[in-house]
C-alpha cells in the first residue's frame, strides 16, 4: 500500500508583474508518496477551484525531465532537494507527513514574474539569437559521415548539449548569472568541427547579449552546476571565460 | 470536398525531382513580398519557419509554449530513422520506404513515404551540419542503433534525447533568423482559428496567453505544425499542452480530417500509478534493442521477478514472433501486452504491466555499456517508480503515444483548403495505420526543411490573392467568435473542474476507442461523450478571467474541442470495419490474434468533411493504391 501524507505548503502568489505578492500556506491532506511534485500541486489547484479560490499558476509542459518549463523554487533549492531532477520529476516520496514546503519563482531581474510560479524568459532566447547556432541554410550536401568526430569530442558535445534551458542556473547564482547557459552552448558548439568558423564571433556576441538582459557575473559560488537538473559542469563557466578571453586576444 | 492526391506521374524513384523540376518558382528578390504564418515550433514548424526565412520569405511564428524550444518533439528519446545504409547491412531508400508503408499496415500514400525515404539521408546531412552532437562510433564515425518494425540498424541518435538534439538544432537555425530580423517569434499565443477567405486560408486568430488580447494575423499562406492530439485520452505521453485546437478549428473552417481513429499506443510506458497521474510516461523503444520483454507463465503467480526461474517466464514477443522478437512494430507488442494482461498473467500492483528485463543484457555487455546506452533512461525510470532497473526488470504498459491521423493533405503538404499547409504530426500523410518507431522525427524534419519550401513556392507563384488587412470582415467576425467562446467559458461558473470533464471524457476514449474497439463499444462511446459534452457546457469551472495569464482557460478550451473531436475519432473507427496497424477492432481478427485488414473494401484514407453544429460529419475516401509494394499480410513472425 502507498502511503499518503499531509503537507502545509507555502506558495509565493502574485497576481501579475505589476502587482506586489507575498507568500500564502495552504494545508493539503492526502498526498500519496507515488505522485510527482506536480500532480501534488494538481491536486491543490483542485481543491483551490473547488473552494472558488484562484489555483496557483505554474510553467510546466512534458513532465518528463526535457523539455525544460517547470521553473520553482522549492525550499529555496531550484527544482528542489534531489539532484539533476526537475521538479517534474521530483516525487512526493522525498517528504514525510507533516513536512512544510515552501515554493517560489525563478527570481531574477532577467526573469520577470508574470503571475504567481510563472516568470519570463525570453531574455535566454535572445542569447541564443545573439550567437547560439552554426550559420548553415537547409540544403547542405556534405555526407554526414565526410568529417569524422572522435567519440570523446562528440560525447562532451553531448554533455553540454543536454541543457534543458530552464534557468534554473540563473535562479540559483547570488548574481542571477546566466554564464552556466551560455558556456553550455559555447561547449557544445567548441567542442564539433562545424562550430569553429564562428568560434570567435559566437562567444563575443553571446556575452555582450547576456550583459544586455541584465545577467549578473559569475563569482565562483558555484551553485548554478550543483541546481542544474542535467547536471552541466562547471567547467563550461571555465570555459566559456577561455573563449571569451581568446576572442578577445585574436580580435581582428 | 476534392481529394486529388497531385501526386507526380512516372515512376516511384523520379516523382520528386521531376516534380522539383515542374514547380513554379518564386523569384528571390520577391520572396520578401510574401509573408507566411507559422504555426508551431516542433520539428515540423521550426524547420520549416527557419528554411523559408532563409530563402527570403517573411515568417510570423507563434507557440502556446513560453519558449520555442519547448515544443513536444524536445521529448522523443530513441532516434531518427535514414537509409544512409553507412552499416553496410542492406539497407536502401526502397527498403526505407517498404519497411514504412508495411509497417503502417499499407493505409499511406506510397508517393509520399518514398519521398520521405529519399529526404532521409539529407536529413541526417543537415542535422550534423548545424551540429547536432549524435552518437558517434571510436572511428569518429555516426553510430546507429536498430528500432522495430525493421531488420537494419538505420537510427541515428544522441543519447535517449534525439528529440531534444534535433529540436535544438531547428530552434537554432529559428532563432539564428528571428535575430537576422526575417522570423517575428510569438511565443505565449495560442492559435484559435483559421481565417479562409473567398475559400483560402489568409489567416488565424491567437490569444496572447498573458495578455489574454485576441487578435487576428493575414498572411499569403499559413503552416499549420501543431503536433498531434493523443492528449483527447487524457493519459498519454503527450505534453500536457498538446492539443488539436489548431487543426480541429481548421477542420470546422472546411479542412478535411484523415483517419482521425489511427492512433499509436506505444508499448513500453511505465504503468499508471494512481488516480492523480497526470501524464504517462515513455520508456524509449531503443530499450528492446536490449530488454526481453516477459510475464509468468503462470496466471496470478505474486512471485517476485527475481524468484521466477527461466523455465517459468513467458518471453512472449520472442516466441511469437522468432524474426522480430523484442523488436516487432509498436502495434503488435502493444496488443501482445493487452493479451497476456487480459489472460490476467499481468504483473506489479495493478496487475496491467508487463517486465521489460536487462538482467540478460548487463550479464552480456557488463553494466557499463548497458548504462552508456541507456542510462538516462533508468534513471528516469528510477525517478518515477523508485526501483532500480539494473536490479529488477522495468514494469511497463502500453499508452497513447502518437496520432497518425490529422489534417489531410496532397503531396504538396496542402490541405483542402487552399494555401493552408499542414505539416509533421499534425497532417495525416506518411504512416498509415501505424508509425514505426524514430520516423516521427524523420518526417518532421522532412516536411519543414525539404519539402515545404519547394511547395509552398509552387503555392504562391501561382495564386491570386488580393491584399487584406486584419480590418476584414471576416478576420473580424472570427475574432469576435473566439471573444464570445471564451466570454462563455468564464461565465458558466460550475462545480467540476476541467481536468475531470478531461479525464472522464479520456476513460471512454481509451475504454471504446484504444487498443481495443468494437462497434457495439464505439456506439456507447458516441453516446456518452454528447452527454459529457452537454455538461461540460452546463457545469465547468473555469477560474480567473481573460485578461490574465490564465492557464485553466486555455486548458477548458482545448478540452472544449476534444469533446467533440473525440466524436468524429469514435465515428471512424466505426465506419472502419477491418483491423488495421493501431486500429484493432476487436471483430476482425485472424485466429492467433492478429490485425485482419478488408482491403477490398478499406485500402483508402478516410476524410471527414464537417458539416455544422450538430450535423453528422460527411466521409470522402482518397483510395490507396500500391503498385510498388505488393500488398500482403503483415507478418512479423
Amino acid at each position: 500500500m502507498s502511503k499518503t501524507m499531509t503537507l502545509t505548503l507555502q506558495i509565493w502568489r502574485q497576481r501579475s508583474a505589476n502587482t506586489p505578492g507575498s507568500m500564502q500556506t495552504y494545508k493539503l491532506e492526502g498526498v500519496n508518496e507515488h505522485m510527482s511534485f506536480l500532480e501534488m500541486l494538481d491536486v491543490l489547484n483542485a481543491k483551490l477551484t473547488k473552494e472558488g479560490q484562484d489555483p496557483v499558476a505554474f510553467d510546466h509542459d512534458c513532465r518528463e525531465g526535457i523539455c525544460g518549463s517547470c521553473s520553482m523554487v522549492i525550499d529555496g533549492r531550484p527544482h528542489g532537494p534531489r539532484k539533476g531532477t526537475t521538479a517534474c520529476q521530483l516525487h512526493m516520496r522525498t517528504y514525510k507527513d507533516g513536512d512544510t514546503i515552501t515554493i517560489e519563482p525563478w527570481r531574477a531581474k532577467a526573469f520577470p514574474v508574470i503571475k504567481d510560479l510563472v516568470v519570463d524568459r525570453a531574455s535566454l532566447d535572445r542569447v541564443v539569437a545573439a550567437g547560439g547556432f552554426v550559420s548553415v541554410n537547409t540544403g547542405v550536401t556534405v555526407d554526414a559521415n565526410a568529417t569524422p568526430i572522435g567519440k570523446k569530442d562528440a560525447d562532451e558535445a553531448m554533455d553540454y548539449a543536454a541543457c534543458i534551458g530552464c534557468g534554473a542556473c540563473v535562479a540559483a547564482c547570488p548574481n542571477a548569472s546566466a554564464m552556466l547557459f551560455t558556456g553550455a552552448k559555447v561547449g557544445h558548439l567548441v567542442k564539433l568541427p562545424q562550430g569553429q568558423v564562428e568560434r570567435r564571433g559566437r562567444v563575443l556576441r553571446m556575452v555582450e547579449q547576456m550583459d544586455r538582459e541584465g545577467f549578473g557575473a559569475c563569482t565562483n559560488h558555484r551553485e548554478c552546476s550543483e541546481a542544474c537538473p542535467k547536471e552541466i559542469s562547471f567547467d563550461a563557466i571555465e570555459l566559456l571565460n577561455r573563449e571569451y578571453m581568446r576572442a578577445h586576444v585574436t580580435g581582428e | 470536398m476534392d481529394l486529388n492526391a497531385k501526386i507526380p506521374d512516372g515512376p516511384i524513384e523520379g516523382k520528386w525531382d521531376r516534380h522539383r523540376f515542374e514547380m513554379k518558382l518564386v523569384n528571390p528578390a520577391n520572396k520578401r513580398k510574401y509573408n507566411i504564418l507559422v504555426v508551431g515550433t516542433g520539428l515540423a514548424g521550426a524547420s520549416a519557419a527557419a528554411s523559408l526565412a532563409e530563402l527570403g520569405y517573411n515568417v510570423d511564428c507563434f507557440c502556446f509554449q513560453d519558449s520555442p524550444r519547448r515544443a513536444h518533439s524536445i521529448a522523443a528519446q530513441g532516434g531518427i530513422n535514414a537509409a544512409k545504409n553507412y552499416q553496410n547491412d542492406g539497407d536502401s531508400i526502397y527498403r526505407l520506404f517498404y519497411d514504412t508503408v508495411k509497417g503502417g499496415d499499407f493505409r499511406a500514400r506510397e508517393a509520399n513515404v518514398y519521398r520521405l525515404a529519399q529526404i532521409s539521408v539529407n536529413i541526417i546531412d543537415q542535422c550534423v551540419a548545424q551540429g547536432v552532437p549524435f552518437a558517434r562510433e571510436y572511428g569518429g564515425l555516426l553510430s546507429n542503433r536498430s528500432f522495430g518494425g525493421a531488420q537494419v540498424s538505420r537510427t541515428f541518435y544522441a543519447r535517449g534525447q534525439t528529440g531534444q538534439q534535433l529540436l535544438l538544432g531547428a530552434y537554432q537555425a529559428l532563432e539564428r533568423q528571428i535575430g537576422a530580423g526575417k522570423v517575428k517569434m510569438y511565443p505565449r499565443h495560442e492559435m484559435l482559428d483559421l481565417v479562409v477567405i473567398d475559400g483560402v486560408a489568409r489567416g488565424i486568430i491567437t490569444r496572447n496567453l498573458v495578455t489574454g488580447e485576441t487578435r487576428g494575423w493575414v498572411g499569403d499562406a499559413v503552416v499549420l505544425a501543431t503536433g498531434g492530439y493523443g492528449n483527447v485520452f487524457y493519459l498519454s505521453t503527450n505534453a500536457k499542452g498538446s492539443n488539436v485546437t489548431a487543426t480541429f478549428r481548421a477542420y470546422k473552417r472546411g479542412a478535411g480530417f484523415g483517419n482521425p481513429c489511427f492512433t499509436q499506443i506505444h508499448p513500453t510506458c511505465i504503468p499508471v500509478s494512481g488516480d492523480y497521474q497526470s501524464k504517462l510516461t515513455l520508456m524509449s523503444e531503443s530499450l528492446r534493442n536490449d530488454g526481453r520483454v516477459w510475464v509468468p507463465k503462470q496466471k496470478g503467480d505474486a512471485r517476485r521477478p527475481e524468484q521466477i526461474p527461466e523455465e517459468e517466464r513467458d518471453y512472449y514477443l520472442e516466441r511469437r514472433y522468432p524474426s522480430f522478437g523484442n523488436l516487432v512494430p509498436r502495434d503488435v507488442a502493444s496488443r501482445a501486452a493487452k493479451a497476456v494482461c487480459d489472460e490476467g498473467r499481468g504483473v506489479g500492483p495493478s496487475k496491467m504491466a508487463v517486465y521489460l528485463d536487462f538482467g540478460d543484457a548487463v550479464r552480456r555487455l557488463g553494466q557499463n555499456v548497458v548504462a552508456d546506452r541507456y542510462g538516462n533512461l533508468f534513471e528516469m525510470y528510477e525517478r518515477i517508480t523508485g526501483e532500480d532497473p539494473y536490479k529488477t526488470p522495468m514494469r511497463i504498459f502500453p499508452a497513447v503515444h502518437y496520432t497518425m491521423g490529422g489534417l489531410w493533405v496532397d503531396y504538396n503538404l496542402m490541405s483542402t483548403i487552399p494555401g493552408l499547409h499542414v505539416l509533421g504530426e499534425a497532417n495525416f500523410s506518411d504512416h498509415g495505420a501505424n508509425r514505426l518507431g524514430a520516423s516521427a522525427l524523420m518526417q518532421g524534419l522532412a516536411d519543414g526543411y525539404f519539402i515545404i519550401p519547394y511547395t509552398i513556392g509552387n503555392y504562391l507563384a501561382q495564386a491570386k490573392l488580393p491584399k487584406i488587412g486584419v480590418e476584414h470582415p471576416e478576420v473580424q467576425r472570427c475574432l469576435a467568435g473566439v471573444r464570445a467562446q471564451t466570454t462563455r467559458l468564464l461565465g458558466i461558473k460550475g462545480r467540476t473542474t476541467v481536468d475531470e470533464f478531461h479525464r472522464e471524457l479520456g476513460l471512454v476514449m481509451w475504454d471504446y476507442c484504444g487498443m481495443g474497439r468494437t462497434a457495439e463499444g464505439l456506439k456507447t462511446a458516441l453516446q456518452r461523450i454528447p452527454e459529457i459534452r452537454a455538461r461540460f457546457w452546463s457545469d465547468v469551472a473555469v477560474p480567473g478571467n481573460n485578461e490574465e495569464l490564465n492557464p485553466w482557460l486555455e486548458k477548458a478550451g482545448r478540452v472544449a474541442d476534444f469533446l467533440e473531436f473525440g466524436e468524429l475519432m469514435c465515428l471512424d473507427a466505426l465506419e472502419r470495419n477491418e483491423s488495421c496497424g493501431g486500429h484493432f477492432r476487436e471483430e476482425y481478427q485472424t485466429p492467433d490474434g492478429e490485425a485482419l485488414r478488408d482491403d477490398a473494401n478499406y485500402s483508402y484514407a478516410a476524410v471527414w468533411e464537417y458539416t455544422g453544429e450538430g450535423s453528422a460529419p460527411r466521409l470522402h475516401k482518397e483510395p490507396l493504391e500500391f503498385k510498388n509494394v505488393k500488398l500482403a499480410t503483415r507478418s512479423y513472425a
